[in-house]
């Protein structure tokens, strides 16, 4: 899977997300989750066990807690996918 | 972890505890019964000389006892201690299929859909005492232990 379609299918996931006050335009590789996107901590699980579904992967508490943004993100599914 | 002990957890106390009894908790769910009693402070006025008791609290009362009574014990932690349960109630959605009247006696059958990062998941039953089904949906919520306060 290239970079690019990763990030596309990453931001598709987010976007379900977001409150209405954020739009899908805010959705940068630097945002911030929580402070940036505005998604709380409950979504942020729900994005976790949906970009599990989609990429074939599991997640574990610890990556949770590194995850911040969504170059962040990205990072740990590229980690997850070639490990 | 008893029954009785997972109730003691329980961060709340009259007029908003609506768990009277636990009847089961398993790894896959829990099941529990309340009692509205005729006083409580809410029918004077849902609805004007015509109590029943409103949507909201059926559901807090499904989540207290199919996600909090549920999550005290899929956390199982000897330390755990009233004090540092923080519980947050993230997202429900529920439909209300009977009313529930002042004196019924309910009873709750929640499943668990998922617990993970912190977050439970359960699919909630609410039956009256006819054994009809009052009222059904999904209830999530947050739950962490707060380590040293």
């Amino acid at each position: 899977m290239q970079e690019k379609e990763k990030y596309q299918k990453l931001k598709d996931i987010i976007q379900v997300y977001l409150p209405s006050d954020v739009s899908v335009d805010n959705i940068q590789p630097s945002s911030n989750f929580i402070s940036e996107l505005n998604i709380n901590s409950a979504n942020l699980v729900d994005i976790i066990l949906d970009v599990e579904d989609a990429f074939d992967i599991r997640l574990e508490n610890e990556d949770m807690n590194q995850m911040q943004t969504v170059a962040d993100a990205l990072q740990i599914i590229d980690s997850k996918l070639n490990g | 972890m008893t029954h009785q002990e997972i109730i003691g957890l329980l961060p709340y106390k009259k007029p908003f505890l609506f768990v009277d009894e636990l009847l089961e908790v398993t790894e896959d769910g829990s099941k529990g019964s309340f009692t509205f009693d005729r006083n409580l402070d809410f029918y004077r006025g849902h609805f004007k000389e015509n109590p029943v008791t409103p949507g909201v609290i059926l559901t807090e009362c499904c989540a207290q006892i199919g996600l909090v009574c549920l999550g005290i014990y899929l956390m199982r932690k000897e330390e755990l201690e009233k004090s540092n349960i923080l519980i947050g109630m993230s997202s429900s959605e529920m439909e209300f299929l009977k009313p529930v009247f002042p004196g019924e006696r309910v009873t709750v059958v929640s499943k668990k859909i998922y617990f993970r990062f912190q977050k439970l998941k359960c699919e909630v039953q609410m039956y009256n005492a006819k054994k009809e089904l009052v009222c059904k949906g999904t209830v999530s919520g947050m739950l962490k232990i707060e380590v040293d306060g």
